[in-house]
């Protein structure tokens, strides 16, 4: 296909998506080793009532209002299943079902008794997000790549969520040693005089915020999906953490494209007409290259985690 | 209109679907106690958002077949079947792979709810699917319900309830002790398999009322509220099932009486707001007990401090303990003891040097152990005992008695 319809149409979807993924993929690794992988599950609910309440406040649906709502929200979510699990001695996994399932309930409610159908804010739309109308109309062709004016024009989501992503790896690159040591053996971090409770609260903002990014961008399947399948497909690859990492990388990166290049294309080599969503797809690339890495991969058995 | 609402007089529909949700509300909480005891709520949620992609699947081979695709009956049948196909596959990557079982369940439901989005917009394109409705299903919707779907859910939500009572024995036993459980032969894995399918039959049959993404809700948060008031297992389930059957009844019942109000979120803010009040006023494990549990513990601190402080004559800095000692009579404003406090103040003074001696009696070792600087001494040990202690304190000696 021509540079004069792939450039605007789907360049910036693709590169979004992909950024989002991978934005998303690194922390992931953690969380998975640490057992934490349904963080990314309930982060990307109780965004939903933060945009809701933000827009109510704002009356309009714009970013950075949006933003902070879902961020604030994640930390409320945060404290919440703490203080559940603290005050009522329930476990952890119980704590997050009752604070995420309410939260989204809420937002929902908040949702239908608002007047948003002047605004384009529904929950379809948040769940899967519209990685397709990420359009880049001033571009023209490769060449537009290199052309200032028409830079301009690309949509805010791209350097947002490549921001995030430099953010992501510059945490993860940072704190490696640490994250690596207190991941694998907390009590030795301890010891070693590591703030281990101040690095598993720094992970899981890092979380939320590639989250929150990612979902004003992609909605909150892929961010689900980016959080866990292609982390647990590298831990079935390999025995080494940085590898898992840039393999999980890949494995993002690689969904993201075939994700999106199936759900463009897909339907038309199959003879029918419209695409399908894009975000979906990527999330079910990602669940295949998970089912073929726990069938074949080399270190799929093993010791637990 | 709510009052109309609870004592079911809102029709013959929205009485069934009250009624319905009541009892799934139920099954949910029964059955949810022993996903939460066997500490695996959350696989729930990957069960209940892996019903998406059977709906879908559902209605595609409905309309191929040249059925009306919307048929309620069918799609329950096919989200039943992903259900199913999904839990299978948290259970194969847990067991059969090195990933833990949270990695599982993130991944079987971020993949299938992908997958059922992409069949979603697939349905959209086809001719009959504009107007399928199936995204009613996310969040549940009963408005414009059929009849013959308000009796669906009432019979299967009854279904699903006597199935529970019927199996809860052998399910308590698993959830509580597996090692008992199977050493007095009960198959483990066949009670699990029975629990899950019970978990399916309430996400399937729950899917129109309350959707599926919310349906988890009622699998979790009433065990979740029942817990915080009793340590009883018997009445943990029991509780649960009041909790869920009570969210489900006025939650549909609130969601009835006025438009704009979907019943799934309400059924699941009304299971939280009856969370939120167990969790501070339940007896015991609630915040409010924790709290009054703390001050009074404070309190016979401070008391005890002060006496022992104006036993030996010593200043009191503490404000709290001036005033508590002076609200008892002990003590007047300035710390002065009253008559009623020196006697007190000596008893505790003499009470301590008691328990020293105890302590340094090696024979009145676990007696010793008890003492936590609070604890009356009388209360430890006997009389008799008590005498004895009394001879070993030096007696004062060489002054005329």
């Amino acid at each position: 296909m021509s540079g004069a319809e792939f450039v605007p149409l789907s360049l910036p979807p693709i590169l979004i998506g992909v950024f989002a993924a991978i934005a998303c993929a690194l922390p992931g690794n953690f969380l998975v080793l640490r057992r934490q992988a349904l963080i990314g599950d309930a982060i990307s609910h109780v965004v939903l009532p933060g945009i809701v309440v933000a827009f109510l406040i704002t009356g309009t649906v714009s970013t950075w209002p949006m933003m902070i709502g879902a961020a604030l929200a994640a930390f409320v979510a945060v404290i919440l299943i703490e203080a559940i699990r603290r005050l009522g001695r329930i476990e952890p996994g119980a704590a997050m079902g009752v604070v995420f399932t309410a939260m989204f309930a809420g937002g929902v409610l908040l949702l239908e008794r608002s007047d948003t159908s002047s605004v384009h804010l529904d929950v379809e739309h948040a769940l899967m997000g519209n990685l397709e109308s990420l359009i880049w109309l001033d571009a023209f062709g490769w060449s537009s790549l290199f052309d200032l004016e028409a830079l301009a024009g690309l949509p805010d989501e791209l350097p947002r969520i490549f921001v995030t992503m430099l953010g992501v790896i510059a945490f993860i690159w940072l704190f490696w040693r640490p994250l690596k040591i207190s991941t694998f053996d907390e009590g030795f971090a301890q010891v070693m005089g590591m703030p281990t409770n101040a690095l598993g609260l720094a992970l899981v903002a890092v979380s939320a915020l590639a989250a929150v990014a990612a979902f004003d961008a992609v909605g909150s399947i892929i961010v689900i999906a980016m959080f866990i399948c292609p982390p647990a497909a590298a831990r079935l690859v390999t025995d080494r953490l940085g590898r898992q990492v840039g393999w999980s990388a890949l494995f993002a990166a690689l969904s993201a494209v075939l994700g999106y290049v199936l759900a463009g294309y897909g339907p038309i080599w199959l003879g029918g007409q419209d695409s399908v969503s894009a975000a979906g797809m990527i999330a079910t690339v990602s669940g295949l290259i998970l089912a073929i890495a726990a069938l074949f991969g080399p270190c799929r058995r093993g010791g637990r985690a | 209109m709510i009052w109309q609402a609870l004592t079911l007089q809102l029709g013959y529909n929205a009485t069934l679907v009250t009624i319905g949700a009541m009892l799934i509300g139920i099954a949910a909480g029964v059955t949810g106690t022993f996903l939460f005891l066997r500490k695996r709520a959350l696989v729930s949620d990957a069960i209940s958002h892996a019903t998406l992609p059977g709906v879908g699947l559902a209605f595609i081979v409905m309309v191929a077949l040249g059925g009306d695709g919307r048929n309620l009956a069918g799609l329950l049948i096919g989200s039943a079947l992903t259900a199913a196909a999904g839990l299978a596959c948290v259970q194969w990557l847990t067991l059969r792979t090195r990933l833990a079982e949270d990695s599982a369940i993130g991944a079987v439901l971020s993949v299938f709810f992908g997958f059922g989005v992409v069949l979603l917009t697939v349905i959209q394109t086809m001719e009959s699917g504009r107007q399928a409705g199936l995204d009613g299903l996310l969040l549940g919707s009963t408005a414009g319900m059929l009849l013959s779907d308000a009796i669906l859910i009432a019979v299967g939500g009854a279904v699903t309830l006597a199935l529970t009572l019927l199996w809860r024995r052998p399910m308590i036993l698993v959830a509580f002790d597996p090692d008992f459980a199977a050493a007095s032969g009960l198959n483990i894995r066949l009670v699990d398999f029975a629990t899950m399918a019970l978990v399916m039959a309430v996400t399937v049959i729950g899917l129109k009322i309350v959707g599926l993404i919310l349906i988890v809700a009622l699998l979790i948060i009433p065990p979740v509220t029942a817990r915080f008031w009793t340590d009883d297992t018997a009445h943990v389930w029991q509780l649960s099932g009041v909790v869920g059957g009570l969210s489900g009844f006025v939650g549909a019942a609130i969601s009835a009486s006025a438009p704009d109000l979907p019943t799934g979120p309400i059924i699941v803010l009304t299971s939280f707001a009856l969370f939120t009040l167990s969790l501070f006023l339940a007896p015991n494990r609630g915040v409010m007990a924790a709290i009054l549990r703390h001050v009074q513990f404070q309190r016979r601190v401070h008391l005890r401090q002060g006496l022992l402080a104006l036993a030996q004559s010593q200043p009191i800095f503490e404000r709290y303990t001036v005033k508590l000692l002076e609200r008892e009579g002990l003590a007047r404003a300035d710390g002065v003891a009253t008559d009623s406090g020196r006697a007190r103040a000596a008893k505790a003074l003499r009470d301590e040097k008691r328990w020293e001696v105890l302590r340094a009696l090696p024979d009145q070792e676990a007696t010793a152990a008890l003492y936590d600087g609070l604890r009356e001494i009388e209360t430890v040990v006997t009389r008799d005992q008590l005498a004895e202690i009394d001879a070993l304190i030096p007696q004062p000696a060489g002054v005329p008695s």
